[in-house]
C-alpha cells in the first residue's frame, strides 16, 4: 500500500517555544489514520506544520513521495491537501454555497465541481435545505457538516480533520463519524484525524498514533490499540 | 413646488458623486475590511493624472481608461509599499497612516499643481440633456455611477476572484486553507478601489473644479452614503449616495441654510451609527456560539 502523507522527524517551534519534537508518521492510501492525545499533546500543531501554516518547522514532509517542506500553504491546498482546522474555518457571514465554491477556489479540475456539490449534499442533506443560508445562522453540528463539505470540495488527496467532536452533543458527533467513515469508505478519501474523543476516533480508524507532548508514544493497527487494557488506562483514560 | 423638485434633482446629481467615492470605499471595505480615509485623495491624484494626460493633448476617453488603469497600479503600489508593512499592527496605527497619507497626498497635489482652482472637461454633450433641470454631465454621471455599480456588483456576486476577496477580508487564516492568496486579494481591493475613485474624481472635478482640496467635503458625505446603505453592499452605497445628495440638498435650502450643509452628513454619520450600525441595506453579520 502506499503512503499518501510522510513525516519525518517533524519538529515544530511558535517563536522560540518547541512544540513537537521529531514526530513521524505516515497515513496509508484510502486510511483513515487517527492521531490521539491529550490537551496541548500538539495534535494541532502537527496539522499546522503539514500545511506549513504559523508555526516553524524542521524534518521532512512528503506528499504522495514529493517533497512539500518548504511549500507555501496556499500551493499545498493546490496539490490537494484539505485541511479543516480547528473553530472549523467556515465563513460565517457567506452563505452555505459561497463556502462550497471557496473550497473548490483552488481546483484546477473545476468541469465536475458541480457533480461534487451533489456529493456533499448527498452526504449532508441538511445542507442542501440551507445552502442560501448564512452559514453563522447554523448550529454547530451543522456548521461542522459544513466545514467538512468544504474540504471535499478541494477533491482532496489527503484531508485533515481537527477534532470534528469538538463541542458538539454525542448523538451528532456519531452521525459525523459514520459519514467521515463511508466518505472513506465509497470515496477512498485518506484522512489524518486528530482526536481527544479516542473511542469515537478508534472505530473508524485504521491506524492510530499517540502524541504526548509533542512526542509519538505509541502506534499501531486502531483495533488492537482499542483492545489493549494498559494502553486504554495509560493513555486515553478509561 | 418646482423648486422642490430642483433640489431633489440637483440633490440626486451631487449624490451621484458621493455613491462612486461610497462605492470606492465599499470595495476597499470588502477587499481588507478597513475603511480608508485617504480614498478622497487617491481619486483627487488620479484628477489630476487626468489633467495632464489632457494638457498632453489627449482625446477624453483614451485618457478616461488611461487614468483608470494608472490609479488601479497606483492603488496597488500604495498597498505594498505603505499598507503592507504595517500589516497586523492595531487599528489606530492603520488610521494615522490613512491620516498620514491624506496630507501627503494634499500637500504634494498642491506643490506640485498650486492650489488654484482648475476646471476640468466633462465627455457628455447636449445628447444627454434630457430634463431642463440637470446639465448633461449630471445625466451622465449618474448614469456612469450606475453602470460603475453593476460592475462592483457583478464583480463581487458572480465572480471567484470577488467572492475570493471578500472571503480573504472576513478570514485571512481560513482562506489561505482554501488556497486564496490573501496578500494579493488585498492588493487587488487596493487596485480596484483606486480605479473606481478615479473615476469618481474624474466625474465629480467638472462640477466642484479641480483642486487639492476638492475631495475633502465629499469624502465625508461619502463616508455618511456608505454608513446609510451599510459598509458591505455596493447596492446600499450608492443608494445611500443618492439619499444624502437629496438630503443635504433639501435640508440645505429649506431647513439649515447651506451653512450647516456639512452637518447633515455628521449627523446622519452618528444617527446611523447609533441607530443601525449595518446600514439600512447592510446585512448585519449573524453568529450562533
Amino acid at each position: 500500500m502506499s503512503t499518501v502523507l510522510e513525516m519525518r522527524k517533524v519538529s515544530a517551534w511558535y517563536g522560540a517555544t518547541q512544540v513537537l519534537h521529531e514526530v513521524s508518521l505516515a497515513v496509508g492510501e484510502g486510511q483513515i489514520t487517527a492521531l490521539l492525545g491529550a490537551n496541548g499533546a500538539g495534535k494541532t500543531t502537527t496539522l499546522r506544520a503539514i500545511c506549513n501554516l504559523m508555526v516553524r518547522t524542521t524534518g521532512s514532509l512528503a506528499l504522495l513521495g514529493d517533497d512539500i517542506s518548504n511549500t507555501v500553504t496556499e500551493d499545498i491546498v493546490r496539490l490537494g491537501v484539505a485541511h479543516v482546522p480547528d473553530g472549523r474555518g467556515t465563513f460565517k457571514s457567506l452563505t452555505v454555497e459561497e463556502n462550497l465554491k471557496l473550497g473548490a477556489y483552488a481546483r484546477a479540475d473545476r468541469a465536475t465541481i458541480g457533480r461534487d456539490y451533489e456529493r456533499v449534499y448527498g452526504y449532508f442533506p441538511r445542507l442542501a435545505e440551507r445552502r442560501r443560508q448564512q452559514a453563522g445562522t447554523l448550529s454547530g453540528g451543522e456548521q461542522q457538516m459544513l466545514a467538512i463539505s468544504r474540504a471535499l470540495m478541494l477533491q482532496p488527496k489527503l484531508l485533515l480533520l481537527d477534532e470534528p467532536s469538538f463541542g458538539l452533543a454525542p448523538i451528532v458527533v456519531r452521525e459525523i463519524f459514520n459519514i467521515l467513515k463511508s466518505i472513506n469508505a465509497n470515496d477512498g478519501v485518506s484522512m489524518l484525524l486528530v482526536e481527544q474523543n479516542a473511542n469515537m476516533a478508534l472505530k473508524i480508524a485504521h491506524v492510530a498514533y499517540l502524541l504526548e507532548t509533542g512526542a509519538v508514544v505509541m502506534s499501531g493497527d486502531a483495533g488492537a490499540i482499542a483492545s489493549d487494557e494498559a494502553i486504554r488506562r495509560s493513555y486515553l483514560g478509561h | 413646488m418646482s423648486g422642490l423638485a430642483l433640489q431633489i434633482l440637483s440633490g440626486l446629481a451631487t449624490g451621484g458623486i458621493y455613491a462612486s467615492i461610497a462605492l470606492a470605499l465599499v470595495m476597499i471595505y470588502q477587499a481588507t475590511h478597513l475603511v480608508n480615509f485617504a480614498q478622497g485623495e487617491m481619486a483627487m491624484l488620479s484628477t489630476y493624472f487626468a489633467w495632464m494626460l489632457f494638457a498632453g493633448g489627449m482625446g477624453y476617453w483614451q485618457v478616461f481608461f488611461l487614468t483608470v488603469a494608472a490609479s488601479f497600479v497606483f492603488g496597488m503600489v500604495i498597498e505594498r509599499i505603505v499598507i503592507r508593512p504595517i500589516s497586523g499592527g492595531s487599528v489606530l496605527s492603520v488610521i494615522t497612516v490613512f491620516i498620514a497619507l491624506m496630507i501627503i497626498m494634499t500637500s504634494f497635489a498642491g506643490w506640485v499643481f498650486t492650489f488654484t482652482i482648475k476646471s476640468f472637461p466633462s465627455p457628455f454633450s447636449d445628447w444627454w440633456k434630457i430634463t431642463p433641470l440637470l446639465s448633461p454631465h449630471e445625466v451622465g454621471m449618474i448614469a456612469v455611477t450606475l453602470a460603475m455599480l453593476a460592475l462592483v456588483f457583478a464583480f463581487f456576486r458572480f465572480t471567484p476572484v470577488g467572492l475570493a476577496m471578500r472571503a480573504a477580508a472576513l478570514d485571512p487564516v481560513a482562506s489561505r486553507l482554501v488556497g486564496i492568496r490573501v496578500s494579493r486579494m488585498l492588493a487587488l481591493g487596493w487596485g480596484l478601489a483606486g480605479a473606481v475613485g478615479a473615476v469618481a474624481g474624474m466625474m465629480a472635478a467638472p462640477i466642484v473644479y479641480l483642486d487639492p482640496h476638492m475631495m475633502g467635503g465629499i469624502l465625508i458625505y461619502g463616508f455618511a452614503a456608505a454608513l446609510l446603505g451599510g459598509i458591505n453592499n455596493p447596492w446600499g452605497a450608492v443608494l445611500g449616495g443618492l439619499i444624502v445628495g437629496v438630503l443635504e440638498n433639501v435640508c440645505g435650502t429649506y431647513l439649515v441654510g447651506t451653512e450647516l450643509k456639512l452637518t447633515i452628513a455628521l449627523v446622519l454619520i452618528v444617527g446611523v451609527l447609533l441607530l443601525r450600525p449595518a446600514g439600512l441595506f447592510g446585512k448585519p453579520t449573524v453568529t450562533r456560539v
